[in-house]
């Protein structure tokens, strides 16, 4: 576990030090998520090794956003006069976000699957 | 009587270290994750949004300010650097289906950001918000860091962008259920995928409590948004803003 601990500290320092010495507008730690997907991906061993470290972070990846989120007590300020702005403004945008990814991945899918079958019809075709 | 000052004395001594907070933060979460599983883990009953609204009460009655109750609850906000850096297990797990799905998860990203960004700015303009405000709201759906990172660029708030973040990934986690159900939605791929690019690591912690299939997909939405968003909103948002605001 602690190993496990450790290689995600490691790679998450290697993300920092790129975007700094790159000065890349991405943070860190998502640059270290992209090498360790490279790096398990090259040498799958490693994988079973940090997964069970791994998930047990993820299992409780809604309490670290919990700090962050009181913010709004220190922010609630920032937007007085313009609540009722915000809150339409995030509902909204969020709905469509979440419409709109859905529906094109899915469309793309469905294209796909069309395509699949139509190929296979043809291939029977040609069998015939 | 004579118990009340020692009481608050105590209260001082203990606010001055960052034991309070920290403890503060895993009691508030225990209890708000006794309630979602009493609700049967139903999205309304966002662990998240009620273990912010119990800290927020605490701070707002005891008049502990957000920055001496962030000293201890910092020790969680860190975690979420190696959290945000284990997305990459799940993700490799689910390696043999993200190459058969790379076209349809691209078009999805590309049109779901653009969405994202576009959409926020565009009605916090038309509703009478500030540039700035436009400026704050315009990255939310990328994770934390990100969006206070391109607000910042931009001359906008972090710390309200932060909020907004934390908003959208509640609000998204919340709604996302019932919004695919009546757009008849059922792969547990495409409704991970967007949950993720939309809510980020909210969406995602929500997606994982479904099942590991959809948080697999969540994280990997998740983490392309913020890298396209990082990219798209410092050019986007001015745009649109220059556009609409005079």
């Amino acid at each position: 576990m602690l190993a496990s601990f450790a290689t995600l500290l490691v790679f998450q320092c290697l993300g920092e030090g790129i975007t700094f010495a790159l000065k890349l507008p991405i943070p860190g730690p998502v640059v270290g998520m992209l090498l360790l997907f490279f790096a398990l991906v090259a040498y799958p061993s490693l994988l079973d090794r940090i997964e069970a470290t791994g998930s047990e972070l993820l299992r409780h990846l809604s309490l670290l956003f919990v700090p962050a989120g009181v913010g709004i007590v220190a922010a609630a300020g920032q937007v007085r006069g313009h609540w009722l702005t915000v809150i339409l403004a995030v509902a909204v945008s969020t709905l469509l976000t979440l419409a709109v990814t859905a529906a094109v991945t899915q469309a793309v899918i469905n294209w796909q699957n069309r395509r699949i079958d139509g190929n296979k019809k043809d291939g029977e075709g040609d069998h015939a | 009587m004579r118990e009340l000052p020692q009481f608050g004395l105590i209260w001082v001594y203990l606010a001055a270290s960052p034991l309070l907070g920290l403890t503060l933060t895993l009691c508030a979460y225990v209890v708000a994750y006794w309630i979602y599983s009493r609700c049967k883990f139903s999205p309304l009953a966002n662990p998240v949004a009620i273990a912010i609204a119990l800290v927020s009460t605490v701070l707002l009655l005891s008049g502990m300010p957000y920055s001496e109750y962030f000293a201890g609850a910092q020790f969680v906000h860190f975690l979420l650097g190696p959290a945000t850096v284990a997305l990459a297990i799940p993700l490799a797990r689910q390696l043999p289906r993200l190459r058969k799905s790379f076209l349809p998860l691209a078009c999805g990203l590309l049109a779901g950001s653009a969405t994202a960004i576009v959409s926020a700015v565009v009605l916090t303009i038309l509703l009478g918000g500030s540039p700035q405000l436009a400026f704050s709201i315009g990255p939310k759906s990328a994770t934390t860091p990100i969006a206070m990172g391109v607000a910042e660029k931009l001359g906008g708030l972090p710390a309200l962008t932060a909020v907004l973040v934390i908003s959208t990934g509640i609000f998204g986690a919340v709604a996302a259920r019932f919004l695919f159900n009546r757009m008849r939605i059922d792969s547990p791929e495409v409704r991970g995928f967007a949950l993720g690019v939309t809510s980020h690591g909210i969406g995602t912690a929500r997606a994982f409590q479904v099942n590991q299939e959809m948080g697999a997909f969540a994280g990997l939405g998740m983490g392309l948004n913020g890298v396209l968003t990082a990219f798209l909103a410092p050019w986007l948002i001015p745009v649109f803003v220059g556009l609409l605001a005079r």
